[in-house]
């Protein structure tokens, strides 16, 4: 009990100390809001801007979103690939890796030439996405109980009976550590590739706005805009922490509270 | 009292295996199993016993020799039950779910499949946690599942591999007991597998006592003693002769092969 309210206290503590430095910060030292706004103005801003804000938002999100299931599909569906078929694995798994060391920063301005803007930021963010999702399921996928697959192959299952009953159950945890990275990760390479886009002159994502206030010198935007990104980090976090526990909490250690 | 005939069961013959690090775990392992008997074999740690039962199951190949089961050797949850060393449970399904693992994956039709995972459940005792998941029981719990899993399907020939070795006496005394008496109503084959002497002697009627690595048969003891036995046959001098016996011959297989 008292655990639980240090850990859900002292973070709020944290945060409100914070605003009251920062606030301190900007009053004291009569920093004009072009260099940095007090946070009672980043609010002001928030509120004032809510409705241009809140569209950019939404298109992140759903940019992300998207990202993120086509990571999760692409992520999973190769990892079962490479699993059945190891000619599958030794000729692709590579160039998955080459996708995932190249910075996406790097990638994102080319893709912007060759594809229609949406499209471009979608696939930054499955890019930066999808390979967590591949390493750790493919991590999940073969380390399998080896007593448990040599059950499974006394009692005649079939290929698709150890895949569907044995393996990805198994791997459930990995699974969902990997969703987890995921999550973030496409809010991320969203931002990256709208940041690309937005020095381009196009877009109207989140992060399209915060290089937009950047070059109109509106610094009170930019970090309202920056608040709402995280926010919505922070949530997707959450959101697929919970789900985490909604599939494991029945049997995996990582999310059972041992009564001692 | 168990009918054995003569016939055996499973036969190898010659069987040597030799892992791809270099290590010999078998040489020249002669054994016959012969249908409706419980053997054991006994031998330190590291012989060869599980290589040898994973042979036996055709989880392994062996390197040399051959392996022959007189009833053709493609194997089924009907002709043979295997319990690991460790309890291999699938923590995300409910006991049930694991002991009814064999029918699942040939279709059984349901009704029958739940009848015989409660009619096991009910042999290891543990009717009331069919619905628990492997990590609400204590280690005891889960080998008992593990056993009753292996029980399910009622097969020819039962493989045990240390089932017992990780518990404590009262639990693996209890155990014990409960496996006889499983084996005397249903008459079927069980290969055991152990490093005690005493348990040996206590539930088999044939101990076959190997050598160290690379593990071959040194000897094999005749346990004549009826059934049921129960723990008057375990403080009788009859058993405490018997295990001074195998252990007599355990530490001649020890010696010759320093
Ligand atoms: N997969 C493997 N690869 C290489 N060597 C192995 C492998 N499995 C077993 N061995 C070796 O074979 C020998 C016999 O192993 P095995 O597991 O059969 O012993 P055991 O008699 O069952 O021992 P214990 O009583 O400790 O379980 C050991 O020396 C072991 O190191
Ligand atoms: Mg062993």
């Amino acid at each position: 009990m008292t655990d639980r309210v240090l850990r859900i206290g002292l973070p709020i503590g944290v945060l409100a100390l914070g605003i009251v430095v920062w606030a301190l910060v900007v009053y004291l030292n009569r920093i004009p809001p072009f260099v940095l706004p007090g946070p009672g103005l980043v609010f002001a801003t928030l509120v004032k801007d809510w409705s241009l804000l809140a569209n950019s938002l939404l298109v992140t999100l759903l940019t992300t979103f998207e990202g993120f299931v086509l990571a999760a599909i692409g992520g999973i569906g190769l990892a079962v690939l490479f699993n059945q078929s190891r000619l599958a694995e030794y000729s692709f798994y590579p160039y998955a890796v080459v996708l995932q060391v190249t910075p996406v920063v790097a990638i994102a301005p080319l893709l912007l030439i060759y594809l229609p803007q949406p499209a471009a930021v979608l696939v930054c963010a499955w890019i930066v996405a999808f390979f967590p999702v591949l390493a750790n399921t493919t991590l999940g996928l073969n380390s399998v109980d080896h007593n448990l697959l040599a059950l499974f192959g006394l009692y005649g299952a079939s290929r698709a009976q150890m895949l569907w009953r044995l393996k990805l159950p198994s791997a459930l945890p990995q699974i969902l550590t990997g969703l987890r990275i995921a999550g973030g990760l496409s809010l991320i390479g969203a931002v990256v590739a709208e940041i690309a886009a937005g020095s381009a002159g196009a877009g109207s994502g989140l992060a399209y706005r915060i290089a937009e206030s950047g070059y109109r010198l509106n610094i009170p935007r930019m970090f309202a805009a920056l608040l709402l990104l995280s926010v919505a980090g922070i949530a997707i976090y959450f959101a697929l922490s919970y789900l985490t526990y909604l599939a494991l909490r029945r049997w995996h250690e990582s999310v059972i509270a041992r009564e001692l | 009292m168990a009918a054995v005939n003569n016939h055996p069961i499973i036969s190898l013959r010659n069987v040597g295996k030799t892992f791809d690090s270099g290590t010999v775990a078998l040489d020249g392992l002669d054994l016959d199993v012969r249908e409706g008997e419980f053997v054991s074999l006994l031998g330190p740690s590291g012989c060869g016993k599980s290589t040898a039962l994973r042979i036996v199951a055709g989880l392994s190949a062996p390197s040399r020799g051959a392996v022959h089961w007189a009833v053709g050797d493609d194997m089924s949850a009907e002709r043979l039950g295997f319990v690991f060393q460790e309890p291999t449970l699938m923590p995300w399904a409910t006991v049930a779910a694991n002991v009814g693992l064999p029918f699942k994956l040939v279709h059984a039709k349901e009704s029958y499949a739940r009848e015989r995972v409660e009619r096991a459940l009910e042999r290891v005792g543990l009717s009331a946690f069919a619905q628990s998941y492997p990590r609400e029981l204590s280690g005891g719990m889960k080998m008992r599942v593990s056993i009753a899993r292996a029980l399910a399907t009622e097969p020819q020939v039962l493989l045990m591999d240390e089932p017992f070795a990780a518990l404590d006496e009262i639990t693996r005394f209890k155990l014990n007991n409960d496996l006889l008496a499983l084996w005397q109503m249903l008459k079927r084959t069980v290969v055991f597998v152990t490093h005690s002497v005493f348990e040996s002697v206590y539930l088999s009627q044939r101990i076959v006592v190997m050598t160290p690595r690379p593990g071959r048969v040194f000897t094999e003891v005749a346990i004549n003693a009826p059934y049921p036995r129960d723990e008057r046959f375990r403080t009788s001098a009859e058993y405490a002769a018997l295990c001074r016996k195998v252990s007599e011959a355990l530490s001649e297989a020890t010696a010759e092969a320093a």
